[in-house]
């Protein structure tokens, strides 16, 4: 992935990370509760988050919700000449439903996750996009999750 | 467990990420209706019922330098690929792992597992060694490396109703 630059962090960054992927606390003041572990002031804390926020390292301070419980989700695939990617990867991209969507070396290169309320309205996306391309679009939903999401725990270099 | 309206509309306001002040879930008790406490309560037991999977940072590899992001599917026997998914979701570099069906003729495969590194040839070597291991090298695979990110941002399940 060439358009995207290494973000430099320091100790308490990689700190936050390595530590607060999963259980925030849950506690009135969730982020004093992290600066007493820390051994920093709340202040400093919602700086740091904003600022990786705003750099682009953090996508969220948020929930990861399990799939197929607030509504309905699915991966999606097509194979796209090309020459087209960048017009039909703008195209899935200006769907308020999709929230991934990444170009991968296979002849299915074009890869999108379509999130929404119902099945029904996942399905609608994924004919809409099939229509406005004139291309086929794989559905490839989840039958079934592995394991527990406990986050990413990187070794830093 | 069954969702309740008022664990929907917490979710709902969750959507866009815990705001960064001082009392955040006073904010979203705010947007979702109920008082700050309620809202660590519901959490709390959203949390333990594995509706909310985890809370806290939600990390972009890209920008820690894990640059190398392989989506490895494999072609298990239906028999087996539980047990299979199971047992890969257990190596520390694998990040998630899961079935989804195969669409044949085109797409053969029905096990999805995410391998980040910081380099390809390292990644593909893991990747290797993780087959070897788990007596799947023998099995049909392929490792798709993303090449570009078009756009990654959490889901939003009321996008199209807002």
């Amino acid at each position: 992935m060439v358009d995207i630059q290494e973000v430099p962090l320091d100790a308490l960054d990689r700190r936050l990370i390595e530590e607060y992927q999963r259980d925030l606390p849950l506690c009135p003041e969730p982020y004093a509760a992290m600066g007493e572990a820390l051994g920093v002031s709340e202040e400093v804390v919602l700086d740091r988050l904003g600022r990786l926020q705003e750099r682009g390292v953090l996508s969220r301070v948020g929930a990861v919700i399990a799939p197929h419980r607030t509504g309905w989700s699915t991966l999606a695939a097509m194979a796209v000449p090309q020459e087209r990617l960048d017009e039909v990867a703008e195209l899935v991209n200006a769907c308020p439903e999709v929230n991934h969507n990444y170009a991968r070396e296979h002849r299915l290169n074009l890869w999108f996750v379509v999130t929404a309320a119902s099945r029904e309205r996942v399905a609608d996306v994924l004919a809409g996009i099939a229509g406005r391309s004139g291309l086929e679009v794989l559905d490839l939903p989840l039958e079934r999750a592995y394991g527990i999401d406990l986050g990413f725990k990187p070794s830093w270099s | 467990m069954e969702l309740s309206p008022a664990d929907r509309r917490l979710l709902d306001a969750l959507e866009g990420g815990l705001p960064l002040v001082p009392r955040p879930y006073a904010v979203l008790g705010e947007r979702a209706g109920m008082a700050e406490a309620e809202v660590i309560r519901r959490l709390a037991a959203l949390q333990a019922a594995g509706v909310v999977k985890r809370l806290g940072l939600v990390v972009r590899h890209h920008e820690i330098g894990y640059r190398a992001n392989a989506m490895t599917v494999m072609d298990v026997p239906d028999d087996m690929v539980d047990a299979v998914g199971e047992r890969l979701t257990r190596a520390a570099d694998v990040t998630l792992c899961y079935r989804r069906p195969r669409r044949l003729p085109g797409w053969p495969y029905n096990l999805f597992a995410m391998v980040h590194g910081r380099e390809r040839g390292a990644v593909l070597a893991r990747i290797d060694q993780l087959l070897d291991e788990h007596g799947l090298a023998g099995l049909p695979h392929a490792v798709l490396f993303s090449t570009r990110r078009f756009k990654q941002r959490g889901a939003r399940y009321r996008a199209a109703a807002a």
